[in-house]
């Protein structure tokens, strides 16, 4: 029993990883009803910008600030430079983009910084918490950032007007333009916002997962199977999901005789995949009906 | 939030493509067609050999345009049931002795009952959330060839050799100007098998499905049997593209399969044109060479070039290479 639970609780730490991850790509999908592969890139890319500001002897939470409003403000440039001008192209022609976005900025990180592994600091410092082995206090710290966000973000969406006026442009964008909404900001305004969360998801897990620009790839894979698990519409379903992720990936680690760190991540997707079939729109999705 | 956002007029993922405008005219096809015949004659073996992979991919970029193009499911799992195929010949090949030509057919027969099994589950699900079940399909595949259990045929992680196979009937041609002509033939027979496919009673079926989902099952379409349908015959023509890939290749391992080929492809068919069939190949021709050329360019960006490139490619022509012969069909109006 005590395995179980300190199993459980070694999941819920990987987890929040991932569920901060996940709502960067809920994020995201609000805003512009794609999932944007290249969202992990651009999280690498950004914690590389706060790293290099640490370098240069910014302290932490300075480069922080830093890092947050440049990343808002390049996740901006990305969708009025590359993106808008595909706006109207196939759907399918977008994710053409995303990848190509993703080559992109891992082969310049590449080249900038090199693939050497970086160490990257944490401001929660990496004691036992309270005594156990399995949850330090930078991934306490990280669960409590990942609720805080969530919250922040909750309150933003349904208290705010530029919140409303956000998911009016995501839901029904004809109707939004008629009562005078600038859907295509709002857009621009979507990534901004999902780019600066990605940016927090990766200054919190390259601790953990060291810095180097392909840091992000399996992180990403988690995030996505979490974000669409709990929903795509739901950003508490998304966290949610990072969270049971993360547990049922330690679990099925624990269990499951001869699943070695390879399998981990295909039972963890074909799991997923089980619970889709039976809520094809997530644990916390709304289902949508369609009419001809 | 408001219930008008519950209910959604079902949105179009892929594009309507009429059926008319998804091939080549007769006279187009029959120079492409010379072409694809006289060329290899004139040039050396290692570019023998990458038109050999170019047919391949172009088979294998078909396929996803059938299932993706013609019945409008996405796939990102292409690069299983490539590697299915591969391994079936592969296997075949060297542990049974079997003939290369014959395991073909059997390696598109495995893989259209693989195909046809996914596509049962994959049923209940659409758009990101299929997306993500074919991609899980990809990254577990190389894992399960890793596995000791099946370690005696497949050779693991270490893979197999699969011998070339000689020209027949002693024709003096080499082994790689014979087996261009021998995928040629099979690309071709595929190609018109699949263009006949989509003229036919179910192909206007996985295009309705594709168009409206509900329409067409209202009008008597059996949604779920066609669905399946699809993805059992792309996986079939990917796993023969597979098997010709292992013996042109002359090697199988799992590293060879993984989701970096199932998104190679993908990228192949949105350059190509989604829909088009004959642009699999110019989609193939971009997947193949562009990487090459990418690197050509800069070693340390090559990712980034070739990131550039296809950012070109897709705001020049966002409908794939099927806007390029729209342009010059206008222009001879």
């Amino acid at each position: 029993m005590e395995l179980f639970t300190n199993q459980v609780l070694a999941g819920i730490a990987t987890g929040a990883i991932y569920a901060c991850m996940a709502l960067a790509v809920v994020m995201i999908y609000q805003a512009i009803d794609h999932l944007n592969f290249a969202q992990g890139e651009m999280a690498m890319f950004a914690t590389f910008i706060s790293w290099q500001l640490m370098q240069w002897g910014v302290p932490y939470w300075g480069a922080f600030v830093i890092t947050l409003a440049l990343s808002f403000v390049g996740g901006i440039a990305i969708e009025r430079i590359l993106f808008k001008p595909l706006a109207k192209a196939p759907v399918l022609t977008n994710v053409a983009g995303f990848i190509a976005l993703f080559a992109i900025i891992n082969s310049s990180a590449g080249l900038i910084w090199d693939f050497t592994i970086k160490q990257y600091p944490t401001p929660f410092g990496s004691a036992p918490l309270l005594g156990s082995q399995l949850i330090s206090t930078h991934q306490a710290g990280m669960i409590g950032v990942t609720v805080l966000l969530l919250l922040g973000l909750y309150f933003f969406f349904q208290y705010t007007r530029i919140g409303l006026a956000m998911r009016a442009a995501a839901s029904v964008p004809e109707s939004a333009r008629l009562v005078g909404i600038n859907t295509s900001w709002m857009v621009a305004l979507g990534w901004g916002m999902a780019t600066a969360i990605g940016s927090i998801a990766g200054m919190l897990v390259a601790p953990v997962v060291f810095l180097e620009p392909n840091m992000m790839g399996g992180v990403l894979i988690y995030g996505f199977a979490a974000a669409v698990l709990g929903g795509l519409s739901s950003p508490l379903g998304a966290v949610t999901g990072g969270f049971l992720v993360g547990i049922f990936e330690n679990l099925v680690g624990t269990y499951i005789p001869g699943v070695g760190n390879e399998l981990k991540l295909p039972i963890a997707l074909a799991l997923i995949i089980s619970v889709l079939v039976v809520k094809p729109a997530g644990l916390f999705g709304r289902p949508i009906v369609k009419r001809v | 939030m408001s219930a008008a956002e519950d209910v959604v007029t079902e949105g179009q993922a892929v594009e309507a493509v009429p059926k008319r405008v998804m091939t080549l005219g007769t006279g187009t096809s029959l120079v492409v067609l010379a072409a694809l015949v006289i060329l290899p004659v004139f040039v050396k073996n290692f570019i023998i050999f990458q038109m050999t992979m170019l047919l391949i991919y172009g088979l294998a970029v078909l396929a996803l345009n059938i299932l993706t193009g013609g019945s409008g499911q996405f796939s990102l799992g292409q690069s299983a049931f490539y590697a299915i195929g591969a391994y079936t010949t592969a296997v075949l090949m060297e542990q049974f002795n079997v003939n290369y030509a014959l395991t073909l057919p059997i390696a598109g027969v495995v893989c259209f009952g693989f195909g046809y099994l996914f596509g049962q589950p994959a049923l209940r699900l659409s758009g990101v959330y299929l997306a993500l079940a074919t991609f899980a399909l990809a990254t577990a595949l190389p894992q399960l060839l890793k596995l000791g259990y099946f370690e005696g045929w497949t050779g693991g992680v270490q893979g197999l050799v699969v011998t070339k196979p000689d020209a027949p009937f002693g024709l003096p041609i080499s082994q790689d100007l014979w087996l261009y002509y021998f995928s040629l033939a099979i690309t071709i027979a595929i190609y018109v098998a699949s263009v006949n496919l989509l003229r036919s009673r179910s192909g206007r079926a996985f295009m309705a499905i594709r168009d409206n989902e509900i329409a067409a099952s209202a009008m008597g379409v059996d949604v779920a049997l066609y669905k399946t349908l699809a993805f059992g015959v792309s996986a079939g023509i990917t796993g023969v593209a597979g098997g010709l890939g292992a013996i042109a290749v002359q090697f199988v391992a799992p590293d060879g399969y993984t989701i970096t080929l199932a998104i190679s492809l993908f990228l192949g068919m949105v350059v190509g044109g989604v829909g088009w069939l004959p642009g699999s190949i110019v989609g193939a021709a971009f997947i193949i060479f562009v990487p090459n050329i990418a690197e050509g360019i800069s070693k340390g960006l090559s990712g980034a070039v070739f990131g550039v490139l296809l950012f070109l490619v897709i705001y020049l022509v966002p409908h794939g290479a099927r806007d390029i012969l729209r342009l010059v069909e206008r222009r001879r109006t």
